[in-house]
């Protein structure tokens, strides 16, 4: 019963995209959210050009997380249109992989590294068909590019919050994709794993592979990514580093409130948060990581009732 | 006396068919975090029940188990709505449920009982579970719709392992999340209704809960845990009824109950890793190792201080650097049966090779700290 | 009074208790306490029984106390044992208590009057029976006597902690650093679901009671946004349910306590539909009137975004806006004439633009 033991030589899906050459990667059009009545997300247009290594930045509460969700269908649309390398989603699924946030499950699960690592490869094994020796082999693999191959046989529970990170990395590395979207990859995880990380996106854009990070720590925008999409809301601006990442994009992203601050001088201070100005909208309140609010952040007020 | 047996063999073999489905169904609800979900679906086919009944005129237990799957579906269904539509929260919404349902099941059966024509003995069966009253087509109508409720689950399992771990997963490659919930939760519906002429309405969710509360104790493995729950709730099933039948004026629902919450007492005591009695000793062990190392520690250190590293310190002094001081002793006769420490002039002096240790340490701390 | 206003009295005060406490309950997320704690204090309450074989006597209530607040307390230690879920610890605590009470009562208890179909079910048809006598006279029923100090008792908690409750419910971090004791006063409301559910046992029955308590509270959470309103409006809902379940049961010629808990569930459904502000007929009214003004500073936005870019020749166009923002041709000029109304957009042709104003509320609809 259990989906390891099948060993029906499941055929790994052929690259199932016959997209239309020279199409960007990702081609957000229009693209507004609204929860309830509130927008989170306005009128964005972007166009992600395929290998690129790109950053999503902007305050809490910008619409990153929501961003992410309703390019990969998660979300309903109050308007627009999205299509990755080309095509609607529906057609191009099979090119596209995603990492949650890490705290968007429940790690007591009773399952392995490896089993979750297999869960990548369930979208083109289709329906009932189990995963066999190939896909096994696959995700050893992915567990091996990621440093996590010893840990194969853990229960998820017994992880680090690194750990875990990689283990989504490796399980999104075996859906094989083109385009690749991660939800806060770096969130509080340590150095080795901060590293990992970082070799894997460089080795993801060799590749020619296209990666979106939401990203927190703009310190470190330069010199990870290449291209990066400021957000609050609206687009502020996407485009090469180099271009966009000014002064005046992140006064406005921010507004006025540019969170740069010398990292991890205090305790943790990889995972915090940046200071950031107060929320603007609901989006980030949909994560589904629990996060607890921003320690300056007000308490919720008890004459609301 | 055979009869006796026969009846004895049929109530234990029932009782352990409808441990077993609903144990191993139950195991998918109690890993989503809907553990109450099941209280809300039980006392939501009482109504299902006496509407089948005073529909068809029939006490089959086919009919009276439809007409109770369709209720329990129902109330799901609004609970979903309620708290999709509404500000309400999923607990109120299921106590809201819980008790309307069931209000209306009360309603429905004192209007039975007052129309003479209509005899419904046997429908407050429900209420508690009778287990004696079971017969082999009974049985067996549990046993066919429980087999098929645990085939479409192992037929479906990648797809439902999937959905309980990472909903959004599933979106993302393609599977349509809304139906496979619908899915599980109408199995989920198939498993209490099963018990629920056995165990009685009021009882029935802890049947779903406890058996996969007690398997996830002794293992780490999704199939591990519904295997698991299955066979503790056959064996909470099988015992219970046994006992119920055999012993006056002894309810069958409490005492299965009763019964599966023993399994889980002993599982939370007694389970190898996760136990508590296994996490309580490993916490004792940890912490006398961590006086060990810390007595060898404050020994190194004082040994800093001095030309001499092997030069003796009284305990005395220890006793002074830790918050533990009635350890100190017996930490230093450990170390001193570990050779790392030797005894000289009432005093304590580290040896050579407890000198490399207490380097060692130092120097794991000192990296653990860069980490 | 006649026996038939008594019974409805008794029925409305239980009511009154019922949802006084569980607006808390489910203002704090914990409805399912009052189902947990109804049926786990049964062994308390029979063994209280088993001393004074009367179940209108205060030891049962003080029993009951006791036991539910065990219960709470047992709960929570398992959830922190992080072995079983939170729910799950609930799931697994109260069935096995209310079965070592139901087992104590077959066993021990039968021939005497508690049995578990009273226990369970209730049935305020027979709550008036027992008088409370002094000196031979007679001062009503005792349970009334019962239900009516129990009400008064939460009543006083409620005004003399308002402010704790109110607090440590919307904020118990915050309540906890201004030393307002959250962990103390969730205690105290336990002891007090406790103590309403075992005098309402006899009236309504354990599975009931569950319903008394969170029905009204809810639906009168969907009608004001302010807690004395909605206290009030609780305990006025849970009034309505009880007694217009005692007319609909003495009508139909059933349960008294069920069709109480049935009229509940309709004042439930009423307010889920009708309610002013959330109800699902205005969501839906309100839903259609915003979709237009939400399309028209879509439009605005839109408008403003592409003004001045080379591509504002195709984006700005009424054709594009079906196309891009799949609006409906119909939905589409009915967003644009909005617009246009509002003196916001200038259309000459096919091609839109936007006025000073149109622009000025375009950057405040981005901001806000």
């Amino acid at each position: 019963m259990t989906p390891t033991t099948s060993a029906s030589g499941a055929g790994r899906g052929p690259r199932t995209t016959h997209h239309a050459p020279n199409s960007p990667a990702i081609d957000v059009a229009d693209l507004t959210v609204a929860y309830r009545d509130e927008p989170v997300l306005w009128d964005i247009d972007l166009v992600v050009p395929e290998g690129v290594l790109m950053a999503i930045v902007g305050p809490n509460g910008a619409g990153k997380t929501t961003l992410v969700k309703a390019i990969l269908g998660l979300l309903p649309t109050a308007a627009g249109r999205v299509e990755v390398l080309g095509q609607p989603l529906a057609a191009t699924r099979r090119a596209v992989a995603y990492v949650p946030q890490r705290g968007s499950v429940d790690w007591d699960f009773p399952t392995s590294v490896l089993d979750v690592v297999l869960m990548g490869t369930y979208g083109r094994l289709g329906w009932i068909k189990r995963p066999g020796a190939r896909e096994k082999a696959d995700a050893r693999a992915a567990l091996e590019q990621v440093g996590m191959a010893d840990f194969a046989d853990r229960q998820i529970a017994q992880l680090s919050g690194g750990q875990q990170q990689r283990v989504f990395l490796a399980r999104a590395l075996v859906q094989d994709a083109r385009v690749y979207l991660m939800d806060e990859p770096f969130q509080g995880v340590d150095a080795t794993t901060e590293r990992t990380i970082v070799a894997l996106l460089q080795r993801l854009r060799e590749e020619g592979k296209t990666v979106l990070v939401v990203h927190h720590d703009l310190q470190t925008v330069p010199e990870y990514f290449d291209w990066v999409l400021l957000l609050n809301v609206r687009r502020i601006a996407a485009g090469p580093v180099a271009e966009v990442f000014t002064d005046a994009n992140l006064r406005m992203a921010y507004g006025g409130r540019v969170p740069f601050q010398a990292r991890s001088e205090e305790s943790g201070g990889r995972g915090q948060e940046p200071g950031t100005p107060a929320p603007l909208a609901d989006g980030e309140r949909q994560r589904g990581d629990g996060t607890p609010p921003h320690p300056g952040s007000p308490a919720p007020n008890p004459s609301r009732l | 006396m055979i009869e006796f047996d026969y009846t004895l063999r049929t109530v234990a073999l029932g009782a352990a068919v409808l441990g077993l489905s609903s144990g191993a169904l139950g195991a998918f609800a109690v890993l989503r975090g809907q553990s109450l979900l099941g209280d809300a679906i039980s006392h939501a086919a009482l109504p299902g029940v006496a509407l089948a009944f005073l529909l068809t005129a029939s006490k089959a237990p086919l009919v009276l188990v439809i007409g109770a799957g369709l209720a329990g579906w129902v109330g799901t269904l609004c609970v979903m709505g309620i708290t999709r539509t509404s500000r309400v929260p999923y607990d109120a919404a299921l106590g809201i449920v819980l008790s309307v349902f069931f209000g209306l099941g009360m309603v429905l059966l004192t209007y039975l009982q007052a129309r003479p024509q209509a005899s419904q003995a046997g429908l407050d069966t429900f209420l508690f579970g009778q287990a004696a009253a079971l017969v082999g087509r009974d049985v067996a109508t549990m046993a066919g719709i429980g087999a098929l409720a645990l085939v479409l689950m192992g037929v479906f399992w990648k797809e439902f392992k999937l959905l309980l771990f990472d909903a959004d997963f599933a979106a993302v490659q393609g599977f349509p999340v809304r139906a496979l919930d619908i899915g599980l939760t109408t199995l989920l519906v198939v498993a209490i209704v099963i018990g629920l002429q056995t165990v009685g309405v009021v009882l029935m969710s802890a049947l779903i809960v406890a058996p996969a509360a007690a398997a996830r104790q002794w293992t780490d493995r999704l199939i591990g845990v519904v295997a698991g729950a299955g066979a503790f709730g056959a064996l909470s099933g099988a015992s219970g009824a046994i006992l119920s039948a055999t012993t006056a004026r002894l309810p069958t629902g409490p005492t299965i109950v009763l019964c599966a919450t023993a399994v889980v007492v002993v599982s939370l005591a007694f389970a190898p890793r996760r136990g508590l009695v296994s996490a309580w000793l490993r916490g004792r062990r940890n912490r006398q190792v961590l006086r060990v190392a810390g007595t060898l520690e404050d020994l190194y250190t004082l040994a800093l201080g001095h030309a001499d590293p092997h030069y003796p310190h009284p305990a005395a002094t220890l006793r002074t650097m830790t918050h533990s001081p009635d350890a100190v002793e017996p930490t230093l006769d450990a170390l001193r049966q570990q050779g790392l420490v030797e005894a000289r002039d009432d005093a304590w002096a580290l040896t050579g090779r407890g000198l490399a240790e207490a380097q060692r340490l130092a120097r794991d701390r000192g990296e653990g700290r860069d980490a | 009074m006649t026996p038939q206003l008594e019974i409805q009295v008794i029925a409305a005060v239980t009511a009154a208790a019922c949802a006084l406490v569980g607006a808390f309950l489910v203002l704090r997320k914990t409805a399912l306490l009052s189902d947990a704690i109804s049926h786990a204090i049964l062994p308390g309450i029979v063994l209280a029984f088993f001393q004074t074989e009367n179940l209108n006597s205060p030891l049962l209530l003080v029993a009951a106390a006791v036991t539910g607040v065990v219960t709470v307390a047992l709960i929570e230690a398992l959830g922190r044992t992080q072995l079983v879920k939170q729910d799950a610890a609930i799931a697994l605590v109260f069935p096995a208590l209310f079965s070592i009470g139901v087992v104590l009562i077959s066993r021990y208890a039968s021939g005497v009057h508690l049995d578990i179909d009273a226990v369970l079910l209730g049935d305020p048809a027979f709550s008036w029976i027992r008088r409370f006598e002094v000196g031979g006279r007679d001062l009503g029923p005792q349970a009334l006597w019962l239900m009516g100090s129990v009400l008064v008792a939460v009543a006083a908690f409620v005004v003399a902690f308002y402010k704790e409750l109110k607090l440590s419910t919307f904020d118990p971090a915050l309540a906890a650093a201004l030393g307002l004791a959250p962990t103390a006063v969730h205690y105290g409301l336990m002891t007090l679901v406790s103590v309403v559910a075992v005098g309402a046992f006899d009236v309504v029955g354990s599975i009931l009671v569950v319903g008394l308590m969170i029905a009204p509270p809810a639906a009168a959470w969907l009608l004001t946004d302010r807690l004395p309103v909605l206290l009030a409006l609780s305990v006025a809902l849970g009034v309505v349910s009880a007694v217009a379940g005692y007319w609909l049961a003495r009508g139909l010629d059933v349960s008294i306590a069920g069709a109480m808990a049935v009229v509940a569930g309709v004042v439930f459904t009423v307010a889920l539909a009708f309610a002013p502000d959330r109800g699902l007929v205005a969501q839906a009214r309100r839903r259609a009137r915003q979709r237009v003004a939400f399309a028209e500073r879509m439009l605005l936005v839109h408008l403003l975004h592409h003004e001045h870019t080379p591509e504002a020749e195709t984006e700005c166009r009424v054709g594009h806006l079906q196309e891009h923002l799949r609006w409906e041709r119909s939905f589409a000029s009915r967003a644009v004439k909005a617009a246009e109304r509002g003196g916001a957009v200038r259309r000459s042709g096919d091609r839109l633009a936007l006025t000073a104003s149109g622009r000025e509320a375009a950057q405040r609809a981005m901001v806000a």
